[in-house]
């Protein structure tokens, strides 16, 4: 019942984050709206807690957890897409799988050095994992 | 094959239920095999599902518009699960609350990079345009990078396929590359992940660690919304 309840609530957060993004023709998409708004209301209604608070809160919790512990699964009918364009992918692969690859080391590396260097300027403390 | 049975693997073929179990079977095996092989990253359950299903579908001779009428209700389910972000990044608030500026600065920045390196790569080694313009959101998640493609007038289907190859890659370099580059802090980690391989990339950061995933989680949201205002901006200054 916890997760039964607690999708019904990332659906209704869904739900209004598309309404905004439709009402106001937002580029954005709904569910990121409905991240922002799930966000924001944790931060701003369930900061005092009560019984009935951190029962949405438990459900949520729950159901998150389901949904995040197998994010990967729901990625794979859009990779199954690409069996329409099996053709342009034979055609175009090596600038495709390099751009893919060396893209993703250059994003990754870029982003982490910005990171670490505006940390370093901030006198941000980082939390290093023991392994 | 019997006529009774040809008859039925004809209604079967057609039926949503029929593509939505076999995705779910596929996805479990390549778990099971995933968890088998002590989580060799090159044996990503993604990877090899997707694989897999098209190897289905090209035996099969199965329409891609049939697989999915029983694929999108697993695909309807990527809305919730980005709501439900929400939630391991309100548990790491006190964390966020002393490297949100640096995060969303460096998420910027790698959003920027991101787009143009994949383009500049892909025109340089002679992609053609609707390539080269498809490619540009690959690190965003996949329905935002499809409504960012229509925009920009590239093929959405090509897009979301090269944004699940996208995640995949970054899944199975990641570990690999933060040792290189010898990076220990998970936040950054997470940001990093994030920013380069979006919800395929998050799933694989709560596999090895709560922290780091919380905040791939977040640095997935913000490029997200910063993808979302800036690439199809972006994208006309490059064509």
């Amino acid at each position: 019942m916890k997760i039964l309840n607690g999708l019904t609530l990332l659906l209704i957060f869904q739900l209004i984050g598309e309404a905004i993004s439709l009402y106001f023709s937002f580029s954005i998409p709904g569910p990121v709206f409905g991240l922002l708004l799930l966000f924001l209301s944790l931060l701003i209604f369930y900061r005092k807690k009560d019984a009935s608070k951190q029962q949405h809160e438990d459900a949520l919790t729950a159901s998150a957890t389901a949904i995040l512990s197998r994010l990967s699964l729901l990625f794979i009918p859009a990779g199954v897409g690409l069996i329409v364009h099996i053709n342009r992918l034979e055609s175009q692969w090596l600038p495709i799988v390099l751009s893919i690859v060396l893209g993703s080391i250059i994003t990754m590396t870029v982003t982490a050095w910005v990171m670490l260097l505006m940390n370093r300027l901030l006198k941000i403390e980082g939390s290093d994992s023991n392994d | 094959m019997t006529n009774t049975d040809s008859s039925i693997w004809v209604y079967l073929s057609t039926s949503p239920l029929l593509w939505l179990t076999l995705t779910l079977i596929v996805y479990s095996a390549a778990v099971q095999l995933y968890q088998w092989s002590k989580e060799n990253p090159l044996l990503n359950p993604v990877a090899i599902s997707i694989i897999s299903l098209m190897g289905i579908l090209t035996i099969t001779k199965t329409d891609y518009q049939l697989y999915f009428s029983g694929a999108q209700y697993i695909h309807f389910l990527l809305g919730p699960a980005t709501v439900a972000l929400a939630i391991p990044l309100y548990q790491q608030l006190s964390k966020l609350k002393t490297i949100w500026l640096s995060a969303t600065f460096a998420i910027t920045i790698g959003v920027v990079v991101g787009a143009l390196s994949s383009v500049f790569i892909a025109r340089w080694l002679g992609a053609d345009i609707q390539t080269q313009l498809s490619l540009s959101p690959k690190s965003v998640t996949a329905p935002v990078a499809m409504g960012i493609a229509e925009k920009i007038n590239a093929l959405p289907s090509l897009t979301a396929a090269l944004v699940v190859m996208t995640g995949i890659t970054g899944a199975l370099i990641c570990t690999k590359l933060f040792s290189l580059l010898g990076i220990k802090d998970n936040s950054v980690k997470g940001i990093a992940v994030g920013v380069a391989a979006h919800g395929i990339g998050t799933a694989r950061a709560f596999q090895l660690n709560a922290e780091m995933g919380a905040f791939s989680g977040l640095a997935m949201a913000l490029s997200t919304l910063i993808s979302a205002l800036a690439l199809p901006w972006l994208v006309t200054l490059l064509f």
